[in-house]
């Protein structure tokens, strides 16, 4: 400390002095970011850690919700989280190979693209009103699976579509030249040497558009989600319990609730987003590692 | 025999410089004919028409004749597919493309459709053993391109041209990025090769033309200032701007 006053009171820094409080300035900035992370997990692993068992997890809820298990939410989220990546993937997937490899930059594309940036930017909510005009009512699939399903997808594709561009365009170009080259055709050249290349940008995409699809309530909650159903769905045109929107019910709509149950209901939800985060994140740096270009 | 015939052909890229104004030249079978000049002389814009590479460039237009085999591979007709399997090409730094030697090898033929094991692996050899790679990569064909050196990358290039049993052969400065015992290898497979194919190159410097060419095309400014064969060239070159780039006075 004395150090600092010293330096402090010459009033003139040497450019080593000012590296060090600059990257001292830095440290002490990344550890107050990363603090209110942890001390939110830690929270929530210890109140939430308690309820967690073996049959919290497996067990159909009891007594109003306040006692038993949250099995049918817990598969309802997978139910979506599928459902959702059989829509966008796929989708989200072609769209971007085709604005990236095929398409010119013309007017139309520019528009798409104008189009994907506005979807990212609107609240989840009016995805949820679209989806209900759209899927409930207009085409009739009712409050089910496949709605809640397909509106999720519609508010995942920007995200899918910009990162698998991203990743598309992040391969050399010269891979594409040299690939058409040797007689392949466009197709070939994607199929053969881009896409390996770019997959792992592509599934990280894939898997931060499912994870947020799978936290999101708002969508769900006119399109799909239940309040609470006594058995599991039992195909894609039933509605479904789903956790994000388990835990609103849970914390405003029923008195009486043991805060366990809430916090362990939470603790479930979190390790299913983070564990998909750091999935995405493993795979991501595995493929930095091993990449040769 | 004449391999390819280029009449009259001018080529404008879309930013409005004419690349290359009204070239005409004839080159013969099993020859190697080495393209020299100045940069930005559109050596490597005419080698990359002769296989339509342009056509992912911003090409504006095109005219005049390129005859390859007695057809015009300009023509829109032309199955372009085909016409690069017939004519390949090297790019001046080696460029494996993200797969094992094996898988960089047989990629052409395997985009030809060709999915027979023995038939790929039989082409493997073939090819590599003409680049005079075989005998260093054998034993690791299955390893990632990439873990070779630059040298043996370029090689392998060559060796990727090769194994589709091409006709012609063009090279853009093949040897440009490469150390002088790689450059001495190359040549010499190139002049091996010249018996099966016919080859057009950019050679790296003017040396190497004097070193490997039976002809060589002076290209300055988008012309082909003069088109004779290499001793003639080096030695009394009709244009005066010719001999001043041979004798190293510009360029
Ligand atoms: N893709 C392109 N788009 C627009 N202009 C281009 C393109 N490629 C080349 N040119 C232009 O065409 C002219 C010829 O270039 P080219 O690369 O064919 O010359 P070069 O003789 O191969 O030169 P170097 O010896 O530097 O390789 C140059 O003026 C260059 O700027
Ligand atoms: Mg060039």
């Amino acid at each position: 400390m004395s150090h600092l006053f010293e330096m402090v009171k010459r009033f003139k820094l040497y450019p080593r002095q000012v590296e060090w409080l600059g990257f001292r300035a830095l440290a002490v900035g990344s550890v107050l970011t990363i603090t209110p992370i942890f001390m939110v997990v830690i929270y929530i692993l210890v109140q939430g850690g308690p309820a967690i068992s073996w049959g919290f997890l497996t067990q159909m809820p009891q007594n109003g919700m306040r006692e038993g298990g949250i099995l049918p939410a817990l598969v309802g989220t997978l139910y979506l989280t599928l459902g959702t990546a059989i829509f966008s993937v796929p989708l989200g997937i072609g769209a971007a190979i085709y604005l990236s490899e095929y398409s010119s930059d013309s007017s139309l594309t520019r528009i798409i693209r104008l189009a994907i940036i506005n979807l990212a930017g609107i609240p989840s909510v009016v995805y949820g009103l679209f989806g209900l005009g759209l899927f409930v009512i207009f085409l009739n699939f009712g409050t089910s699976i496949l709605a809640a399903s397909l509106t999720l997808s519609i508010m995942t594709l920007p995200v899918i579509i910009s990162t698998t561009e991203e990743a598309l365009r992040a391969v050399p170009q010269s891979f594409r030249v040299v690939a058409i080259s040797l007689g392949a055709t466009r197709w070939q050249a994607i199929r053969r040497v881009v896409l390996p290349q770019a997959l792992p940008g592509i599934l990280t995409g894939v898997i931060l558009g499912l994870e947020r699809a799978a936290g999101e309530t708002a969508p769900i909650l006119f399109t799909g989600a239940a309040f609470f159903l006594p058995r599991l769905p039992q195909s894609p045109m039933d509605a479904t319990m789903a956790l994000p929107y388990h835990l609103f019910v849970i914390s405003t709509q029923v008195p009486g609730m043991p805060i366990r149950i809430q916090y362990g209901t939470v603790l479930v939800l979190l390790t299913f987003v983070l564990g998909m985060n750091i999935v995405a994140t493993v795979i991501r740096s595995r493929a930095r590692a091993r990449r040769q270009w | 025999m004449e391999k390819i015939v280029v009449e009259n052909f001018s080529l404008t890229y879309s930013d409005g410089a004419e690349s290359l104004q009204n070239i005409n030249l004839k080159i013969n079978e099993h020859t190697i004919t080495a393209l020299i000049g100045p940069a930005g002389g559109g050596k490597s814009t005419f080698l990359r028409a002769m296989n339509r590479l342009n056509d992912l460039a911003d090409v504006a237009a095109l005219s005049g004749h390129l005859y390859i085999n007695g057809q015009d591979v300009l023509d829109p007709k032309t199955n372009v597919i085909q016409l690069r399997r017939t004519v390949g090409i090297v790019f001046a730094r080696p460029l494996p493309l993200p797969l094992t030697i094996y898988e960089n090898v047989s990629f052409g033929l395997q985009a030809a459709g060709e999915r027979r094991k023995a038939v790929l692996d039989e082409a493997v050899e073939r090819a590599l053993r003409q680049a005079q790679l075989w005998d260093e990569v054998y034993d690791r064909l299955g390893d990632s391109a990439f873990a070779i050196s630059g040298g043996q990358q370029q090689r392998l290039c060559i060796a990727r041209v090769l194994a589709l049993q091409p006709e012609i052969i063009l090279l853009d400065e093949p040897t440009s990025a490469l150390d002088p015992i790689s450059t001495a290898k190359i040549e010499t497979s190139l002049l091996e090769l010249k018996e099966k194919y016919t080859i057009v190159i950019a050679p790296h410097n003017i040396q190497q033309a004097a070193r490997i060419a039976d002809d060589v095309a002076f290209f300055l400014q988008g012309e082909v200032v003069e088109f004779a064969p290499a001793e003639k060239i080096f030695t009394t070159p009709k244009d005066r701007r010719t001999l001043d780039y041979v004798q190293g006075r510009f360029g």
